[in-house]
């Protein structure tokens, strides 16, 4: 099996691995830890190459589309079947990213991540401002902010998934989850939906105001940087996914301990369509079984799936660290963690939302994905207009 | 004498025999190389000749795509925005690297002490990775937590890696930073091998170190221009990892040159047909400038070398 390196989630997988390794000698698992990016990379090509390890590690979507449509991975609608138990113990909203044509074909595992406007108590103090509630108030807090001499907004630009969150939250609000699910769908024309244009308009908008900090562009979300700029004060508020927590808890000095970090909703938009409390974000992360793999090491990775992978030292271990596991009823563990504010806040986000998007990087196939994440950094430079990416985004559909 | 003779009595034939047998063995020597030369060189360039004719995401089924990828990469402006680029960093890199690569090169070939002990930390940017080079950069460059910040210098803390024009100077600016060193070696080797009596011979004439410079060490080194020059122009085709780890061919696509085009392409979004049409592409552009550099050096023999000095 191939896992992400990244505290804390590398010690936990490992031990989760070693017990099950220690009670089942003769299905011991080995792990070998990547960097994300480099990662996705090489599973790929390794799956391309036909020598993916057993468990593939994933983020459901378009890409375990490719990988099922290629009939690389196994089809494990009947196992689940015949485990009724272990697929009541996850969110049923997990399932949806592992479905394939309404075939499952991947084990939902570890935590739902929705992205959550955080921002700095401490300086939204200091203004006398509340946090956004609608996008003019948005809008105004970007004035404040910048009169006062701090940075509204942080981003790590450069990562280009950071810049997506924005679209992705701000189509659904003023579009509705429709108008994603055509794009998703493949349907004739759906980037060219009003609702698209608008919302490359309100970045654009967004931008030419100095909402995001001065140099965006070239801030890197894997270093951390843009949280960095978020706890030592330098920007007010940051839109990230609900694994920075965790991180910010760790590097930011007490920043979180003492309460002075702030979490939100996605500000409404006047006239919008879309509910509240509608989430994006990733759903869960996945595992599937490689179609490549023997019987004996197939009969393995599915005991794994069973016993070793989400125990309750596992989910005590990620609710430790900030996260919110896919499992249900683990309410009464969330309200004894120190951290039960947070995780509370996002439990209701991704049990409770009337639709949760997933990322639409890992949704859409990685053709796509490609082509939209590169005319996303376009956007935001504004060296496109909304228009423009709209009609490029179009031309990616059914790809 | 008797060796002398015992040479002359071998019979003429015999010798002409041996030499023939000699000659034939020397194809069977080129063997190894031509082996790996042909499997590691000339098949995955059949390869990626072929798969710019099929369709292939790089996991499912290979199918045959005939002329469409390279009539939608032909008529993709990507490409010639990727083109225009990576000859402007070629180009840009070739006029800063040259002459300062040539007059240190030249400055480190002198003998004392002081230019040795300098030419050791000319060199140490060679010792480094690409990757680590970047990586460093990236940090010292962070607008909000870079060496600028650090040092309480605002001026320097530019947006340098995000915006077009910045990140694009920024990067011709590492690119030489790394490279230089690489050149100054080739061209001190250079200046080392060129006969001191030529020098001497001008002293007597009177020229002096700036009329020796342009009428005896540039001509000399005619020969090693090139070779840098070649290595500079087709090496600049395949600059990658630290464009790769730097910017990522950002800000929007103004540092997103054809080999990076082509990682991004085939690898980022599956598009491997595609992306071998553009490997092709740097294949060809790269033969042709070798070629062309080649010819610059040409059959003219007078203008250096040492034979017949």
């Amino acid at each position: 099996m191939w896992f992400l390196t990244g505290e804390p989630n590398q010690t936990t997988m490992q031990k989760a691995v070693d017990a099950f390794g220690s009670a089942n000698p003769d299905n011991k698992i080995a792990v070998t830890y990547f960097q994300n990016d480099a990662y996705k990379t090489k599973i790929k090509t390794a799956i391309g190459a036909g020598q993916a390890p057993t468990i593939i590690y994933g983020w459901g979507g378009g890409g375990l589309k490719t990988y099922a449509d290629a009939g690389q991975v196994e089809d494990l609608t009947s196992w689940f079947d015949s485990n009724p138990d272990l697929k009541n113990k996850f969110f049923p909203s997990s399932f949806g990213a592992a479905t394939v044509d309404g075939k499952i074909y991947a084990l939902p595992n570890q935590y739902v991540a929705p992205i959550v406007l955080f921002y700095n108590k401490e300086l939204f103090d200091k203004a006398g401002v509340q946090p956004p509630k609608t996008w003019d108030d948005l809008m105004s807090l970007v004035k404040t902010f910048n009169d006062m001499g701090v940075a509204p907004l942080s981003l790590g630009g450069q990562s280009r998934w950071t810049s997506m969150m924005w679209l992705e939250y701000l189509l659904d609000r003023i579009g509705g989850p429709e108008v994603f699910q055509a794009i998703f769908d493949g349907k004739p024309n759906a980037w060219m939906d009003p609702a698209v244009i608008e919302t490359g308009t309100k970045i654009q908008e967004l931008v030419s105001a100095d909402g995001f900090i001065k140099g965006f562009s070239s801030i890197t979300a894997d270093s951390k940087a843009d949280q960095a700029l978020l706890f030592t004060g330098k920007a007010a508020m940051m839109l990230q996914g609900s694994w920075t927590y965790g991180a910010m808890k760790k590097d930011g000095q007490n920043f979180v301990q003492n309460g002075k970090l702030g979490f939100a909703n996605f500000p409404t938009v006047a006239g919008g369509k879309g509910d509240p409390k509608n989430g994006v974000g990733n759903p869960a992360q996945y595992m599937s079984i490689s179609a490549k793999a023997t019987d004996k090491e197939k009969d393995s990775a599915k005991k794994f799936f069973k016993d070793g992978i989400m125990t309750d030292t596992v989910i005590d271990a990620y609710i430790n660290s900030g996260s919110v596991p896919i499992v249900t009823g683990i309410e009464s563990k969330l309200d004894s963690s120190p951290d039960k504010d947070f995780l509370n806040f996002v439990y209701a986000l991704g049990k409770d939302a009337p639709n949760f998007q997933q990322s639409w990087d890992q949704a859409l196939s990685p053709t796509a994905a490609e082509a939209l994440l590169n005319n996303i950094d376009q956007l935001f430079l504004k060296s496109i207009t909304p228009q423009q990416f709209a009609e490029n985004m179009n031309a990616t559909l059914g790809k | 004498m008797s060796s002398a003779t015992s040479h002359r009595a071998v019979p003429a034939p015999q010798k002409l025999r041996e030499s023939v047998k000699q000659k034939s063995a020397l194809p069977w020597l080129t063997l190894p190389a031509l082996f790996f030369f042909v499997v590691f060189a000339v098949l995955p360039l059949i390869g990626v000749l072929a798969l710019s004719f099929a369709n292939w995401d790089g996991i499912g089924a290979i199918g045959v795509a005939g002329m469409e990828n390279w009539t939608s990469v032909l008529s993709d402006p990507e490409l010639y925005n990727s083109l225009g680029l990576t000859f402007m960093i070629m180009i840009v890199s070739w006029l800063v690297q040259t002459p300062i690569s040539l007059l240190l090169g030249v400055f480190t070939a002198g003998t004392q002490r002081y230019r040795a002990a300098l030419a050791v930390l000319y060199f140490l940017p060679l010792l480094l990775s690409s990757a680590a080079v970047a990586i460093a950069y990236k940090a010292l460059l962070d607008p909000n937590f870079g060496l600028a910040m650090g040092l309480g210098l605002p001026f320097l803390a530019q947006d340098w890696l995000g915006v077009p024009q910045l990140a694009l100077g920024l990067i011709i600016f590492v690119i030489a930073w790394q490279f230089v060193p690489f050149h100054t070696l080739i061209y001190q080797g250079g200046v080392r091998q060129i006969p001191k009596s030529l020098y001497e011979a001008a002293q007597i004439d009177g020229a002096g170190t700036i009329k020796q410079f342009f009428h005896i060490t540039l001509p000399q080194l005619k020969y090693t221009i090139i070779t840098s020059s070649t290595l500079m122009v087709v090496g600049s085709l395949t600059y990658f990892d630290l464009i790769f780890v730097l910017t990522g061919g950002g800000p929007g696509n103004s540092t997103r040159i054809l080999a990076l085009d082509m990682y991004l392409r085939g690898f980022r979004a599956n598009l491997m047909g595609p992306a071998s049409v553009i490997a092709v592409i740097l294949v060809v552009i790269g033969l042709a400038l070798a070629l062309f550099l080649q010819r610059l050096g040409g059959k003219d023999q007078q203008g250096s070398q040492l034979e017949g000095m």
